[in-house]
């Protein structure tokens, strides 16, 4: 096992390079520059102050050159400064991750408490009335545009009801609170984004489950349980959710990398400090060095991602295992 | 007698009078970048930066140049000096005194090559500045540059602070100090920046103790947050403005401000394209066009139409340029005298083998601009003329289309500024790659109109020089001028000592107060 984790490890390695070699051109020769699209259209800054900045950005010299000069510098963990501001990107990146891992790892267990027991219940009744309406529901938050539905939330539970905070983290007040004051201040700003985060991806998850509860239920195996004479509870509950769980774990590791994506739409409706909107900035604005450290922190999030999912699915299920061949 | 006019004087103190205390939030749908001033060139830094720091000159409220850090200043040997008499007294905001080194420090970082500030421009035509004393400073330019003078509205950085910094990494762009009415507080990135009233401001303290710019990138959730009171000011769109906002608990909270804004929008024509050569040609599309239609339909009748390069509210605006009427007769008179006729009766005019036939192009994301152009499309097509529309992301129709010249026709709006010089966009030396004639627009009187008027410190001679460029280039047509929007914002009815200006609403905002009962946040110490 250990040999495998190695093997894939290294097989990493070119993978994440030929990704930086491409990305690094693919981006660079899409059309406008970082220092078009910040002082665009704007007669102050004349075509020699242009110059000026592209010189100061490195911009000027030959693309390979650049990409070499970019290489050295990651390869000492420094992803460089955007060009917007001047931060180091890690910084920026690095105070915005929480707020997104925080939405997405809440949406997904709001996802998996809901959708596993919408799964197993409608395969469990599958074809009734009950089945049908959660089909419809699920789908139902499925199409519809997360800007729209968070925008109807916020007129309903706050410009209305003045139950939530409709956008932001924090109250105005904040710094003033007590310690459980700011904890749920905070919790009532993440209601709303959390809810709509999750009602999106509540039809992908509980349609899986359900496929593979009803795949499961055909099962010799479970003929043979009931025909021991167990309860049908422990029939579904014991053996056939089990086993209806394991695709789910491929599912889970595959969704790390989203984990650190970010909703643009989300986190401009709500107005949260969050990643997706940092990257989707970085990409208007032709920002490379942030650009760049986003795709390779994501490519390395998908590898691993990827084999993360191969080894807890070794794990659990005992028909798989990784021999020397 | 003497006690009645003790009594009198002191009762109009008390009406005048503001309370201190509350806070003023304010909403942006961009977080600032930095707040170094010479580095700060989107429009939320500057608008933070402009709390943060003076210039030593700034606009007053009928946007003529007056003294900010600089109490006077004299223009001497025919504009090629100027000689700024600095405030004494005037305290950072760390209790360091400002003086004439400051201003010395902040030029020479400005025209620094290693600094990547985008105004070094502004600064080219200097050819030395000297600190005479703590109080004085002389510049010096290499040839008289009377749009040079507002370019001293330059926010100054204090010396001591930042004399060994390297500003790309300084810690000063996330924890400025300045000379301003408001000092920073704290900055939570793309949610909040908190500036705090400056007790010590040289023009007195502000009213409001605290001013909150909020970051929310969504306009939608800004009209909302609006509606919930959290916010005490925002811009509204014309349809905002017009109906969503002519409800009873919106009137009885805020009131709304209409002023023309400091831009236009514009049909820029390829001028190298044969297409557009003659001039009757472009006064023909120009007639054909209703402009006060487009202003009905995309602003709700919340503009007017723009005839010329200047901003309305600019005193080189010249009032007697009045607008083309709609008129699609003339239209077609004149352009069967520049030779255009449906001579294979197709229902579009030719010449010389030729069908009159161009394309729009505009950015994406800015639906205003699209429907205009679907109204032109419109009403050009009865004359015969084929309009085709494009519509491009932003960073393509700069790189691909504009810089390359590569249009026939382009719909998008300049943002002007205070200081009304025109040189870049209209100056036929300014049509290389990169730079904003990119229309090619050429014409000798223009050009000399245009280099008198930079030559001129005479506010009166200038303004006549613009008043004939406006004339000339309108007459010309090199765009079709289509509308000044009206610049549409809401404030809350609790604040008191507002005065709309030609400058706007926020020019006297440390004057702005909320009486004591009124108050809505409470600032602990």
């Amino acid at each position: 096992m250990i040999a495998y984790i190695l093997r894939r490890l290294l097989h990493m390695i070119p993978l994440l390079l030929g990704i930086t070699v491409i990305s690094f051109a693919v981006i660079h020769l899409a059309p406008g520059k970082p220092t078009t699209m910040t002082e665009a259209m704007n007669p102050k800054f004349s075509p020699e102050v242009r110059q000026k900045l592209e010189r100061l950005y490195g911009l000027d010299k030959p693309l390979h050159i650049q990409y070499v000069d970019w290489f050295k510098r990651v390869a000492k963990l420094d992803f460089g400064r955007s060009f917007l501001d001047s931060r180091p990107v890690m910084d920026k990146i690095k105070e915005r991750v929480g707020i997104t891992l925080a939405i997405n790892i809440l949406a997904i267990c709001l996802i998996l408490a809901a959708a596993l027991p919408i799964g197993i219940s409608s395969a469990v009744r599958q074809n009734t009335l009950y089945d049908k309406f959660f089909t419809v529901f699920v789908f139902v938050g499925f199409a519809m545009p997360s800007f729209w539905l968070a925008l109807a939330l916020m007129d309903f539970f706050g410009v209305k009801m003045h139950w939530f905070p409709i956008s932001g983290l924090k109250s105005l007040n904040f710094e003033y609170l007590s310690w459980p004051g700011k904890l749920i201040d905070m919790s009532s700003h993440l209601v709303l984004p959390v809810f709509v985060s999750a009602f999106g991806g509540l039809a992908g998850m509980s349609r899986y489950m359900r496929q593979n509860m009803i795949r499961e239920l055909k099962m010799p195996y479970i003929y043979t349980a009931r025909a021991k004479g167990l309860p049908e509870k422990v029939v579904i509950y014991k053996h056939a959710m089990k086993n209806a769980l394991l695709p789910v774990v491929t599912i889970l590791g595959l969704s790390v990398p989203g984990l650190l994506g970010g909703s643009v739409i989300l986190e401009s409706v709500f107005g949260i400090p969050g990643l997706g909107k940092l990257f989707f900035e970085a990409v208007m604005s032709r920002d490379y060095p942030l650009i760049m450290a986003e795709l390779v922190i994501t490519s390395i999030l998908t590898l691993l991602g990827n084999m993360l999912a191969d080894i807890s699915y070794a794990c659990v299920d005992p028909r798989i295992r990784y021999k020397k061949i | 007698m003497l006690i009645a006019i003790v009594l009198l004087f002191s009762l109009n103190a008390v009406c005048y009078a503001g309370d201190q205390g509350d806070a003023f939030v304010s909403v942006s749908i961009g977080d600032a970048r930095t707040l170094i001033p010479i580095l700060a060139s989107d429009s939320s830094s500057a608008e933070i930066c402009g709390l943060i720091f003076n210039g030593l000159l700034k606009y007053d409220k009928d946007i003529k140049l007056t003294g900010d850090l600089a109490e006077s200043w004299d223009v001497l040997d025919a504009g090629l000096t100027i000689v700024f008499h600095l405030r004494r007294g005037v305290k950072w905001h760390d209790g360091r005194e400002f003086t004439s080194r400051d201003v010395e420090f902040t030029y020479n970082k400005l025209v620094d090559p290693k600094v990547k500030t985008p105004y070094s421009g502004d600064f080219e035509k200097v050819a030395e500045l000297e600190a005479v004393d703590d109080h004085t400073v002389r510049v010096r330019y290499k040839e008289p540059f009377s749009p040079g003078l507002s370019s001293w509205g330059m926010w100054i950085m204090p010396e001591h602070l930042l004399k060994n910094e390297d500003l790309d990494i300084s810690d000063f762009s996330r924890r400025p100090v300045g000379t301003g009415p408001y000092k920073f507080k704290r900055w939570l990135t793309q949610d909040r920046i908190e500036l705090e009233a400056n007790s010590e401001y040289f023009e007195g303290r502000p009213f409001i103790d605290r001013y909150v710019y909020r970051v929310i990138p969504d306009t939608a959730t800004i009209f909302l947050e609006l509606q919930m009171e959290n916010i005490d000011s925002a811009g509204l769109t014309p349809l905002q403005y017009r109906r969503q906002t002519d409800s009873g608990f919106f009137r009885s909270r805020f009131s709304k401000y209409n002023l023309p804004s400091f831009g236009f929008t514009y049909l820029g024509y390829n001028l190298n394209n044969d297409l557009f050569k003659d001039v009757r040609v472009r006064q023909a599309l120009d007639y054909a066009v209703d402009k006060n239609e487009i202003i009905k339909i995309v602003l709700l009748g919340l503009g007017r139409p723009a005839t010329g390069p200047f901003a309305p509210e600019s005193w080189a605006y010249n009032k007697e340029v009045l607008a083309r009427h709609f008129d699609p007769a003339m239209s077609k008179k004149l352009l069967a005298e520049a030779g255009w006729h449906d001579s294979d009766n197709d229902g579009w005019l030719d010449k010389g083998g030729r069908v009159f036939e161009f394309t729009i192009i505009t950015n994406q994301g800015n639906e205003q601009r699209i429907r205009v152009a679907e109204i032109i499309q419109r009403r050009l097509e009865p004359l015969g003329v084929k309009v085709k529309l494009k519509v491009i992301e932003w960073s393509v129709l700069l790189a691909e289309y504009i810089d390359k010249r590569d249009f026939d026709a382009v719909l998008l709006g300049w943002s002007l500024g205070r200081e009304p010089d025109i040189f870049d966009i209209w100056h036929s030396s300014k049509t290389r790659e990169g730079e904003f004639n990119f229309i090619g627009y050429k014409n000798a009187e223009v050009d000399r109109l245009l280099n008198e008027a930079r030559r001129e410190f005479d506010i009166d001679k200038r303004k006549g020089y613009y008043h004939k460029a406006h004339k000339m280039i309108y007459d010309d047509q090199p765009y079709m001028f289509l509308y000044v929007p009206d610049s549409l914002q809401a404030l809350h009815k609790r604040f008191r000592g507002v005065e709309a200006a030609p400058l706007g609403i926020g020019w006297n905002f440390i004057k702005w107060w909320v009486p004591l009962s009124e108050q809505k946040y409470r600032m602990k110490q």
